[in-house]
């Protein structure tokens, strides 16, 4: 199991290390000159490129600027924030779209649950095709739609959430974004818990369950609940992904300074900021490998099956 | 050899004589055929399976309705797309139709049997004018056929490359399969995000970069698939008998292997196609999508979010539209995923 551990986090950091490398050399390689060269003599340029180590061989700029990541130091941004340091920048758009992000998966995952298992328990009825009524819903409708109407709604209709994001007033300000993010979490997780629990309900392991005598709380607390939630774990990678994408429009529209936000201003604004590009791409992947990473291994601890076949494939 | 071994069964037929009481073959035609299932083609019982599904039969009839209106839509009223509805009064000055909310005269003349006031009284409009006094109905219409033509556009050639990438390295196998995998695994590492603001980079804003976009993303998923099917149907001896009829690998990958791999590949794409309309739309309002005067529904849903504290009703017809669409595609992806692997108790 620990080699099969270590053999995935190798993987990763890999993977990682290589798409970086065709980052950097994709934002290195761009036409252009990082100058203005009507204010700078021709001396001047060749100075300052040197300065900067601009002249060196592609894998020498490529080990310095990975040597400054691995400290956190991204260098200056070219258009955006004047030029200021990308670490500062990002420091606070980090903590800002961790806390929103957060709250959404943490609402979105506790509600779906709920939703999923009353599904679940009343299938066929009412509460059921109301959970999957709700869930479609959920699934069709972009996050950022929801937020407009819920700006709409509750901001503009009727004055009650503030209309912009406030840092100073961070919870309350939180309220719309992070329940308009997490309803595609609820969602897909409430379908996907019914669908799972209905499943083990059929199961043989149930019904034996069942014939000893075992029924209510303890049935579905023991038997079905744990063996349904096992391959919850694997939708969960994915929508977290999606949560990072959809946050994007969600920090634009509500002026939430994240990483959404300074994504959409460093690729869509007047001039692309190359820095910031290559800096928060190296952020979304690393976060990306990362879920994906703990997912796998999460999974692999939850459910004896797949360690079964790691020590198999292994030997 | 054969002969000899025939030989006692014959003799063991003829020396048979009929006893009252045998059972007899009955010479109705209608009784050889198994009706349930025997009868009906695989293809045949899909479709069967598929129109049984209320689910998917609503979805077919959303995602028709909405193509048929896509397509003629826009030349239902004498409104262009990007035309601004406007006429020269008697003093000769421009009066435009600027923010007009959804108005049918028709209608409300028979609903409240007066008469509809402002200078466009006998214009109809279905779903309004935005704030440039441009037709909504025209430009919702327009707007899902291009975002509509993108989506298939992107999603068949991604359809043919992921299926052959997919045939091809599981056919295979071994060391091409091991090399082909690794680099699906680093592609599928990058969050489409980064591709899209590489991509920002070295191309302009507008269709095209959406394209390329969803042609970078979206064959992974087809490429797995096809794989995995791939390494069921390659051990199957019709696959053996065609290698030993002397059948090129090219052959039998792509005219034995791929019509039986054919079902969940169209399932694919059924669910592929929302997400690459979700994609365009994601991308037109960040503003690197499709540029104006182009729209499409992402375009048309900021036009309508900027729009909001004035015209409210302006957003509501591309987000139903991008809705129905999800919904649809979606409610055909599961019908068509039922359909090819049904259950036993559904049968």
């Amino acid at each position: 199991m620990t080699k099969y551990i270590l053999k995935r986090i190798g993987m990763a950091l890999l993977t990682l290390l290589i798409i970086t490398f065709l980052l950097f050399l994709l934002v290195r390689i761009m036409p252009g000159n990082p100058f203005p060269s009507e204010r700078m003599s021709a001396d001047q340029i060749a100075n300052k490129r040197a300065e900067m180590g601009l002249d060196d061989p592609i894998h020498i700029q490529f080990f310095r600027y990975l040597g400054g990541v691995l400290q956190g130091d991204f260098g200056k941004g070219t258009s955006l924030y004047n030029g200021a340091p990308i670490k500062t920048v990002l420091s606070t758009a980090i903590s800002n779209s961790f806390r929103i992000g957060g709250m959404a998966i943490l609402l979105g995952t506790f509600v779906g649950l709920v939703l999923g298992i009353t599904a679940a328990l009343h299938k066929g009825k009412f509460l059921d095709g109301f959970c999957t009524v709700f869930s479609i819903l959920g699934v069709c409708v972009p996050s950022y739609v929801f937020l407009i109407f819920l700006q709409y709604t509750f901001s503009f209709r009727i004055p009650f959430f503030p209309y912009f994001f406030d840092p100073t007033r961070f919870a309350f300000s939180a309220v719309i974004p992070s329940v308009s993010l997490s309803l595609f979490t609820m969602s897909t997780i409430a379908r996907f818990t019914r669908n799972e629990m209905v499943e083990v309900f059929d199961s043989d392991y149930v019904r034996l369950a069942e014939a000893k005598g075992m029924y209510g709380r303890e049935l579905v607390t023991k038997h079905v609940l744990r063996n349904a939630l096992i391959p919850i774990v694997t939708v969960l990678a994915p929508l977290v992904v999606d949560l990072l994408t959809g946050a994007l429009v969600v920090e634009k529209i509500y002026g939430i300074n994240g990483i959404g936000k300074l994504m959409v201003d460093a690729i869509a604004g007047e001039g692309i900021d190359y820095n910031y590009v290559l800096a928060l791409g190296i952020l979304y992947s690393a976060l990306y490998i990362g879920i994906m990473l703990v997912v796998d291994l999460l999974y692999g601890v939850l459910d004896p099956r797949i360690r079964v076949t790691a020590k198999v494939r292994e030997a | 050899m054969a002969k000899e071994k025939l030989q006692p069964q014959a003799a063991a037929a003829a020396a048979y004589v009929p006893v009252p009481g045998d059972f007899e073959l009955l010479d109705r035609q209608d009784l050889r055929i198994d009706t349930n299932f025997a009868s009906q083609s695989y293809w045949k019982g899909v479709f069967t399976h598929f129109f049984k599904n209320r689910r998917a039969v609503i979805g077919l009839v959303i995602i028709s309705v909405i193509i048929l209106l896509a397509a003629f839509g826009p030349v239902m009223n004498s409104f262009g797309y990007r035309d601004i509805v406007q006429y020269r009064n008697e003093k000769n000055k421009r009066v435009v139709a600027k923010g007009i909310p959804p108005q049918v005269p028709a209608l409300h003349r028979l609903l409240t049997g007066q008469e509809l006031e402002g200078n466009f009284s006998d214009y109809t409009f279905l779903f309004g004018t935005d704030d440039l006094g441009r037709d909504l109905w025209t430009r919702t219409w327009y707007g899902a056929r291009v975002s509509l033509l993108i989506a298939f556009v992107t999603i068949i050639i991604d359809m043919i490359i992921g299926m052959s990438y997919g045939l091809i390295s599981g056919y295979f196998g071994g060391r091409v399969d091991n090399i082909m995998q690794r680099f699906v695994e680093i592609a599928n590492s990058v969050p489409r995000l980064v591709i899209v603001s590489v991509l920002a980079i070295f191309m302009p804003k507008g269709m095209g970069l959406v394209i390329v976009a969803l042609l970078l993303t979206e064959w992974i998923g087809m490429s797995k698939i096809a794989r995995a099917e791939m390494l069921k149907i390659k051990e199957q001896e019709y696959v053996l008998a065609s290698r030993t009829l002397g059948a090129q690998n090219i052959h039998i990958i792509f005219r034995e292997i791929l019509p039986n791999t054919i079902g969940p590949i169209i399932t694919q794409v059924m669910f592929s196609i929302p997400t690459a309309i979700f994609t365009e739309a994601f991308l037109s309002f960040v503003g690197v999508g499709i540029v104006l005067p182009q729209c499409s529904v992402g375009t048309l849903i900021e036009d309508g979010f900027n729009n909001i504290t004035t015209l409210p009703y302006q957003i509501l017809p591309p987000i139903l539209v991008l809705a129905l669409l999800m919904l649809g595609f979606n409610f055909i992806g599961d019908g068509l995923r039922e359909a090819l692997a049904p259950k036993l108790e559904d049968m």
